[in-house]
C-alpha cells in the first residue's frame, strides 16, 4: 500500500556489520594506513579536490566505515601527482597507498 | 634542625617531598588518611609511556621516605592559626605545632556514575580506567570476560571538559592512559577490535605521540573522533555504544564486550577540607589556588603553606614528582629564611 | 544489568507528589486518540481512590503544539499558561496536574523560565491582566497524570482484580515502558526516576506484577515529533523512528507497551499497521501486533473495568491476545457497541496486521 511516505534509510554506520576483510588485506601491505590522524593536509593540497571532491582523508575513513563505493568513486579523480605524499606529516606513502587500494578493491571487476 | 614540617597526604607527591627533605636533614611528618602509602599510583599497574611498574615507583618512594614520621589511618581534625605557626590536631589525638604545611592531598577520580547515560554501575560491561588497572593487577573483575573479548571501547573525557559535570578542565592524563590501556588490552586480546572514542587527543608529553602511533600502527587500535552519547544493553548483555563519527559526519554505533570509561581528575574532597580548615583559596576549576599559576604554582597565598602535585590541578606522575622536589627545596629555603 | 544500580539512580530522582487536591487539565488530542483514558483517570482518582480532583470546562490548550511547531512565540504560550494557572488559583487549588506530556514539559519550562527571569513573569502578569483581567499563583506542585497513578500504584494494586501475569505460563508479563520525551528529557529532576532510567511507568509495572524490558532503543523518541508527523513530507521520519524502536524491542517478545504521552501510544499503535502494510512485518505473536496501552487503560484493566468501556476497541492493534493472557473477561460481541447498545460499526480489517 502506498501511503505517500515510507521508511527513511538510516544514515548510521553500524560497525558491527562493516566487513573489513579487504581493509585488513590492504592494511597487510600498507600498514601505515591506520597511522592517518585525519589532519586533512592531503585534501587541502590535492589539485583534484576542489574540482571533484577527491579527499584521501575521506577515502581512508570511508574504507574503514564500509563505504567502499564512495571511496572508490573519489579515487577515480586522483591524478597521482604525489603532492599528498609530500605533505603527509605521518610519512604515509599516499601515492603507493592509492595504487594499493585500487589493486585490492578493484579485484572483483571494479 | 628541629623545625616541624607537616606533609598532608602520603601519595607520591608527599613521599617524594619527604624523601628530599630527609636528605636535606629534616624529619618531616606525613599524615595519610588511608592504611597505605602511594595514593592512586599504588592502585595502578603500569605507567605510560615506558610501562614502568607502578609498584616499583611506590616502593622506591616508600623506602626513601621511610625515616619520616608517618601516621597512617590519620585525618586532620582541625587547623588553628597561631601567631606565627599552625596548630594541627590529628584524629589520633596528637597535636602538632608547625610553621610549615605541605599540602599533597592530590585528586579524586571523577565518579563515572554521575554520567548516567554511560550506565556505570547499571550495565555489567561498563568499567572505569581505575577498575581496569585493578583487573590488570589482580585479574579479578567479573565484568571483564576473558574468553569472549571481541570488541572493546574506551570513552575519553568522562567527567572532563564537561561543564554539565562541573568539570570544565582537561584531566590531562586520560588520553595517554587510554592509549596505554588500549595497547595493554590488545596485548591480552590480539583479535579484539579496540576503539577509542575521543574529542581531542592531547599527546603533550615525552614519547606520548610515539605511543599513540604505536597504538595505531603496531596494535591496530581504532580512534574514532566523537564523544559517546549513550550506552545501552542488548539482549545478550553486551553494550551498544552510540557516537558520531565526526570526521565522516555520520552517527556510528557498535556493540562491545567491554566499555572502559576514562574517568577524569577532580579536586579531592580532602583537599577542599584542608583548604577550608587552613583558609586556603580555591581556584575557579575547583582545585587549590596557587600564588601564581605560572611563576609560583607550589606556593599558597598563606604564609608557610605550600602545595605539590595534583591538589592544584591534574598532573602526570613525573610532573608531580618534579613539583614535590621543587616544593622540598622551597620549604628548605623558607626555613633558612626563618633562621 | 545491575538492578541495584538503577535503584540508586531512581532514589536520586524522587519528586514530591502531594496525595490529594489536584487541579486537572486535559490534553488536546488524547480524547480523540484514546477516548477512555482521561475519563478513567478521573474515575479511578475520584471514585475508586476517593481523591479530590477538580476540572473546569473553561481551560484551553496549553499552546504546546503551536509552540513546538514554531507558530506562536513563547510570550503567547506563557500567557495561555498564565490563564490556566489563574483558573487553578480561582478554583482554590495549588497542585496542578496535566494529562499531556508536552503540556507538562511546557509548564515545567515556563515555571523554570520565570524562576530564572522574574522580569518575564512580571511582563506575562501584565499581559494576562490586559487580556482578561485575571491574576494567578504559580502552582506549588506540578505533576503529570502518570505521576499520580505512580503515586497511587500500590493502592491500585491492593484493589486490583488482575495481575500482569501470563496465566498460561505463570510468568510475569514482559512489558516495554515508553516515556514521552517532554516528561523528563528537558528537566530530569522533574520526572520520577530522571531521564535516563525513568521509573514512573516501571513502578506501575512492577507494582502490578509485570517485568520491565530494558531494550537498547528504550530512550529513543517514538518519532511523533510535531514537525515530523504533521508535515506529510516528514512523515517518513516519524515512521522510521517507530520502526527503529520496534526492531530493537523485537527480540525481547514484549507482551505489551505502556506509555505516558498522548502521541507515543497513538503512533506506536498505528504505525504497526503501516509497517505491516509497507514492510510486511508484524511484531506480536501469530501475526498480531504488540498492544500499546496508556497507563490509565492499564490501571483500569487491572482494576477490572470492562475493556470495551475504557475504549480498547479504538486501538489499531488487537488487544484481545493480551486480555486472554491476563485472563480478563470480555465479550467479543460487545466490542463495537457503544453507550446504550449503539452500533459503532466495524472497521475494515487490515490486510497484513492480524486484528480481531
Amino acid at each position: 500500500m502506498d501511503f505517500g511516505f515510507k521508511l527513511s534509510p538510516s544514515s548510521a554506520i553500524n560497525l558491527d556489520k562493516v566487513d573489513l576483510s579487504r581493509f585488513e588485506k590492504l592494511h597487510g601491505i600498507e600498514p601505515d594506513i591506520i597511522k592517518c590522524m585525519a589532519c586533512g593536509s592531503c585534501t587541502s593540497s590535492c589539485p583534484a579536490n576542489r574540482f571533484s571532491g577527491m579527499s584521501l582523508r575521506k577515502v581512508i575513513l570511508d574504507l574503514q566505515r564500509g563505504r567502499e563505493k564512495e571511496a572508490l568513486g573519489m579515487l577515480r579523480n586522483c591524478m597521482l601527482c604525489g603532492k599528498c605524499t609530500m605533505v603527509c606529516p605521518r610519512g604515509i606513502n599516499t601515492r603507493h597507498l592509492i595504487l594499493s587500494i585500487c589493486r585490492i578493491y578493484g579485484e572483483d571487476g571494479k | 634542625m628541629k623545625e616541624n614540617i607537616v606533609i598532608i597526604g602520603g601519595g607520591i607527591a608527599g613521599l617524594e617531598a619527604a624523601a628530599q627533605l630527609l636528605s636535606l636533614g629534616y624529619k618531616p611528618i606525613i599524615i595519610e588518611k588511608s592504611d597505605h602509602l602511594g595514593g592512586h599510583v599504588a592502585e595502578w599497574n603500569c605507567l605510560f609511556p615506558d610501562m614502568t611498574p607502578a609498584r616499583d615507583i611506590v616502593s622506591s618512594l616508600a623506602a626513601r621516605s621511610a625515616d619520616a614520621n608517618i601516621f597512617l589511618n590519620t585525618e586532620i581534625s582541625f587547623v588553628n592559626k597561631l601567631k606565627d605557626s599552625y596548630n594541627i590536631m590529628l584524629s589520633n589525638g596528637i597535636s602538632i605545632i608547625t610553621k610549615i604545611i605541605l599540602v599533597t592531598t592530590g585528586f579524586s577520580v571523577f565518579d563515572a556514575a554521575k554520567k548516567e547515560e554511560y550506565g556505570y554501575g547499571v550495565y555489567d560491561q561498563v568499567i572505569t580506567n581505575r577498575d581496569l588497572e585493578h583487573w590488570f593487577n589482580t585479574g579479578e573483575d567479573k565484568r571483564v570476560n576473558d574468553c569472549g573479548m571481541n570488541a572493546v571501547g574506551f570513552v575519553h573525557c568522562v567527567g572532563s571538559r564537561d561543564e554539565k559535570a562541573r568539570n570544565p578542565q582537561c584531566s590531562k592524563v586520560c588520553c595517554i592512559t587510554a592509549v596505554k590501556q588500549a595497547i595493554e588490552l590488545k596485548q591480552k586480546f590480539p583479535d579484539a577490535m579496540v576503539y577509542c572514542f575521543y574529542m581531542d587527543l592531547r599527546m603533550f608529553g615525552k614519547k606520548y605521540e610515539d605511543f599513540y602511533i604505536s597504538a595505531q600502527r603496531d596494535y591496530g587500535v581504532r580512534f574514532i573522533r566523537g564523544r559517546v552519547s549513550e550506552v545501552s544493553e542488548n539482549i545478550d548483555g553486551r553494550v551498544i555504544v552510540k557516537a558520531e563519527d565526526t570526521l565522516s559526519g555520520k552517527p556510528v554505533k557498535v556493540t562491545l564486550d567491554l566499555l572502559v570509561l576514562m574517568a577524569g581528575m577532580v579536586c579531592s574532597p580532602d583537599s577542599t577540607r584542608v583548604a577550608n580548615m587552613a583558609r586556603l583559596p580555591v581556584d575557579s576549576d575547583g582545585f587549590l589556588k596557587s600564588e601564581d599559576n605560572v611563576a609560583d604554582i607550589i606556593s599558597s597565598p598563606k604564609e608557610g603553606v605550600f602545595y605539590a602535585g595534583a591538589c592544584t590541578g591534574p598532573k602526570t606522575v613525573p610532573e608531580t614528582l618534579a613539583e614535590a622536589r621543587a616544593a622540598a627545596l622551597k620549604v628548605h629555603l623558607y626555613i633558612k629564611g626563618l633562621e | 544489568m545491575i538492578y541495584q544500580g538503577k535503584q540508586k539512580i531512581w532514589a536520586d530522582y524522587q519528586k514530591e507528589i502531594p496525595d490529594n487536591h489536584w487541579f486537572y487539565v486535559r490534553s488536546c488530542i488524547r480524547q480523540n486518540f484514546f477516548p477512555g483514558s482521561e475519563k478513567m483517570f478521573l474515575e479511578i482518582c475520584r471514585n475508586v481512590l476517593k481523591k479530590d480532583f477538580f476540572e473546569t470546562e473553561y481551560h484551553t490548550t496549553c499552546g504546546g503544539i503551536a509552540y513546538h511547531c514554531d507558530t506562536i512565540p513563547q510570550e503567547t504560550v506563557m500567557t495561555i499558561v498564565a490563564r490556566q494557572f489563574a483558573l487553578m488559583t480561582e478554583a482554590g487549588y495549588e497542585n496542578y496536574v496535566a494529562s499531556c506530556i508536552t503540556s507538562f514539559g511546557n509548564y515545567a519550562e515556563i515555571i523554570e523560565t520565570w524562576r530564572e527571569f522574574p522580569e518575564v513573569e512580571t511582563r506575562i502578569r501584565e499581559l494576562l491582566w490586559k487580556a482578561c483581567r485575571r491574576e494567578f499563583k504559580i502552582p506549588k506542585n506540578l505533576a503529570h497524570a502518570s505521576d499520580l497513578i505512580y503515586k497511587y500504584r500500590n493502592e491500585i494494586a491492593a484493589r486490583a482484580k488482575y495481575r500482569l501475569v501470563n496465566r498460561y505460563t505463570g510468568e510475569p508479563l514482559k512489558v516495554v515502558e515508553h516515556i514521552g520525551c517532554h516528561y523528563a528529557k528537558m528537566f530530569p529532576s522533574k520526572g520520577v526516576g530522571g531521564a535516563e532510567y525513568p521509573y514512573v511507568l516501571c513502578g506501575m509495572i512492577e507494582s502490578w506484577g509485570g517485568n520491565v524490558i530494558d531494550y537498547p532503543e528504550r530512550r529513543h523518541c517514538c518519532g511523533y515529533g510535531f514537525r515530523q508527523y504533521h508535515v506529510k513530507a516528514n512523515r517518513g521520519y516519524s515512521l522510521s523512528n517507530t520502526y527503529k524502536k520496534f526492531e530493537s524491542m523485537e527480540p525481547y517478545h514484549p507482551d505489551f507497551i505502556l506509555t505516558n504521552c498522548p502521541g507515543c501510544p497513538y503512533f506506536m499503535d498505528r504505525w504497526q499497521y503501516v509497517i505491516a502494510e509497507t514492510e510486511g512485518k508484524t511484531y506480536g505473536g501469530n501475526g498480531y501486533g504488540i498492544p500499546v496501552l496508556t497507563y490509565e487503560e492499564l490501571a483500569s484493566l487491572v482494576l477490572g473495568y470492562d475493556p470495551w468501556d475504557i475504549g480498547m476497541q479504538l486501538h489499531q492493534v488487537a488487544v484481545e491476545p493480551l486480555l486472554d493472557k491476563i485472563g480478563i473477561a470480555y465479550d467479543p460481541k460487545e466490542k463495537y457497541k457503544g453507550l446504550n447498545e449503539k452500533d459503532l460499526m466495524r472497521p475494515e480489517l487490515p490486510g497484513v496486521l492480524r486484528c480481531c
